[in-house]
């Protein structure tokens, strides 16, 4: 069965070229003539005030962890989807007890306010 | 699920290609295909322009080349020869490799989609008109479309401006959050194909005579919203909102780095219309023959009607109409759709679509019980079912739940308005005080 991944390895290795290929050419093909204007960020001409990485809204990171539990919850149900009709009735009420754990969490992130974006 | 060997269904015995024919073949399938795909992504972009001059009122390009035909060309030799500009603060590595990572996976998803009925050579034998017949499938387009968030975060955080930051971040939130409602969409489909292939789910809609955007209507439909959502295109192009954050994540990208990140984004968009025309479109299935009813399911033998050279042809043809139907709808919706405010993102991609998500999984699981319980066979029949409370549904979805608020935001707020308006019209007395609430 592994050789079904044989052009994809082909493939990765034409997008890799491509990709450092464009890169490489254009750095040699266009002119360099950098000044210490040019180079500063451009943030529609005003003088950039402080550092850019800087604390941002916990907000993402809220995101972030709920994604990581929803996401987990897609990887287990794809292969019991796959299944399903074969695992009939037991292999359905498993997973809706799975689902109703995770349903739980959500509802209580949603009461506290962790999908709240003003 | 589908059974091999199934009895109802021939099988035909072909010649199989022997290594060296599969490896030759396949090099030329992946170089096909890629240069295909970058011919159409460079040509999406004109066609893009030219769709938006057409909805605008206006002409377009049109100087270079005849119709401006040549516009592509002229813009990549621009870009190749475009000064390099490197910022004074960024992380030089990272801003070199943000856009070779959201350009290289992009490049390489379409590998697992089925184009045409597989194609026999005299003398060689029969070529499967897939890159690669993976048994992950769909799974692989998930992985590598979530490698792309990298590229952007990274050219957010390398770049060291404050709008390029602000791009990037949002850009991460709004992916990761659609990309649960995007696997959850997917998952009904599993469910009824019993398999994650696409070949298979290609050929479990043609033996069900029946494409899964009826009886799957709704995770269709999630898995639309969900896509335009991963590819940043709007209504969902908050990471690149130009009106607030010039261009986003890569303002400060210029020359052939930038071209990277374009062509990353018409790929995903390319790759996102394949996808859908695959899995709920019947791939290319064409509808009512049933001459086209076969796939490969083992080197050398092939399932259903007889493969042919002519309906290899035939069915790209079909595989082609449906993923440029996409597009135009992708082309069609940036200038009828305004763009979200962020928080209205955030809410219908967890409060809306991830819970829908879920309920449509059990409701389609029940139907999916029962019909196999009452001994209801694999078919027509069976498809038309889900398709009835399919649409059930989506109407308990649309008009009790949604109820004018979200997914018709703007079609609502335009019946409401032409309400008032109508009411706003009839004579009423000059002395009588406006009714509160009219306002919009």
């Amino acid at each position: 069965m592994l050789e079904a991944y044989a052009p994809i390895l082909v493939l990765l290795a034409i997008s890799v070229l491509n990709a450092v290929g464009m890169v490489v050419a254009s750095h040699f093909l266009g002119p360099i003539r950098p000044t210490p204007v040019k180079r500063s960020p451009y943030e529609s001409g005003i003088t950039p005030l402080g550092d850019t990485r800087e604390r941002f809204s916990v907000k993402f990171y809220m995101v972030a962890i709920l994604f990581i539990v929803f996401d987990l919850e897609t990887v287990f149900l794809i292969p019991w989807a796959v299944s399903f009709r074969t695992l009939g009735l037991f292999g359905f009420v498993e997973m809706l007890i799975f689902i109703a754990v995770l349903v739980v969490g959500f509802v209580y992130a949603w009461k506290k306010g962790a999908l709240q974006w003003e | 699920m589908i059974q091999f060997p199934a009895t109802n269904v021939p099988l035909h015995q072909v010649q199989p290609l022997s290594n060296t024919a599969f490896l030759i073949a396949s090099v030329i399938k992946v170089v096909v295909v890629f240069t295909g795909v970058m011919v159409v992504v460079a040509y999406l972009t004109l066609l893009e322009r030219w769709i938006s001059a057409w909805i605008q009122d206006r002409l377009g390009p049109n100087r270079v080349g005849p119709r401006g035909i040549l516009q592509p060309l002229a813009d990549g030799l621009k870009n190749l020869v475009k000064e390099e500009m490197y910022p004074a603060k960024a992380a030089n590595i990272y801003y070199i490799l943000a856009p070779m990572l959201t350009g290289i996976p992009a490049l390489m998803t379409f590998a697992v989609i089925p184009f045409a009925s597989p194609l026999p050579i005299p003398g060689v034998g029969v070529v499967n008109m897939v890159v690669a017949d993976l048994p992950i499938g769909i799974l692989y387009i998930l992985a590598l479309t979530s490698l792309g968030v990298y590229g952007i975060v990274m050219a957010g955080w390398a770049s060291n401006n404050k709008y390029a930051f602000l791009g990037g971040l949002r850009a991460s939130a709004q992916m990761v959050s659609y990309e649960v409602a995007l696997g959850m969409s997917l998952i009904p489909v599993f469910m009824l194909a019993g398999n994650v292939t696409l070949t298979q789910v290609v050929w479990a809609q043609q033996t069900m005579h029946l494409w899964y955007a009826l009886p799957l209507g709704l995770a269709f439909f999630l898995f639309v919203v969900s896509a335009f959502a991963e590819t940043n295109r709007l209504p969902f192009d908050l990471p690149e909102a130009e009106s607030e954050l010039i261009t986003g994540y890569h303002t400060e990208y210029s020359s052939m780095k930038f071209s990277l990140f374009f062509i990353g984004e018409y790929s995903n968009m390319l790759t996102a219309s394949a996808v859908m025309a695959t899995l709920f479109l019947g791939g290319w299935d064409i509808p009512i023959w049933q001459g086209d009813n076969m796939i490969m399911i083992a080197p050398g033998v092939v399932a259903g009607a007889e493969p042919a050279w002519w309906k290899t042809l035939l069915t790209f043809g079909a595989f082609a109409t449906k993923t440029g139907f996409f597009i135009l709808l992708y082309m069609w919706v940036r200038w009828t759709v305004p763009r979200f405010r962020y928080d209205q993102v955030m809410h219908l991609g967890w409060k809306v679509m991830l819970p829908t998500a879920l309920v449509f999984i059990v409701v389609t699981g029940t139907t999916i019980l029962v019909l196999d319980a009452l001994g209801i066979p694999y078919g027509l029949g069976f498809g038309l079912i889900l398709t009835v409370v399919n649409a059930v549904v989506a109407a308990i979805f649309f008009m009790v739940i949604d109820r004018d608020r979200v997914i018709s935001g703007a079609s609502a707020h335009d019946r409401r308005r032409r309400r008032v308006d109508a009411r706003l019209a009839m004579p009423v007395a000059v002395e009588e005080p406006e009714p509160a609430g009219i306002r919009d």
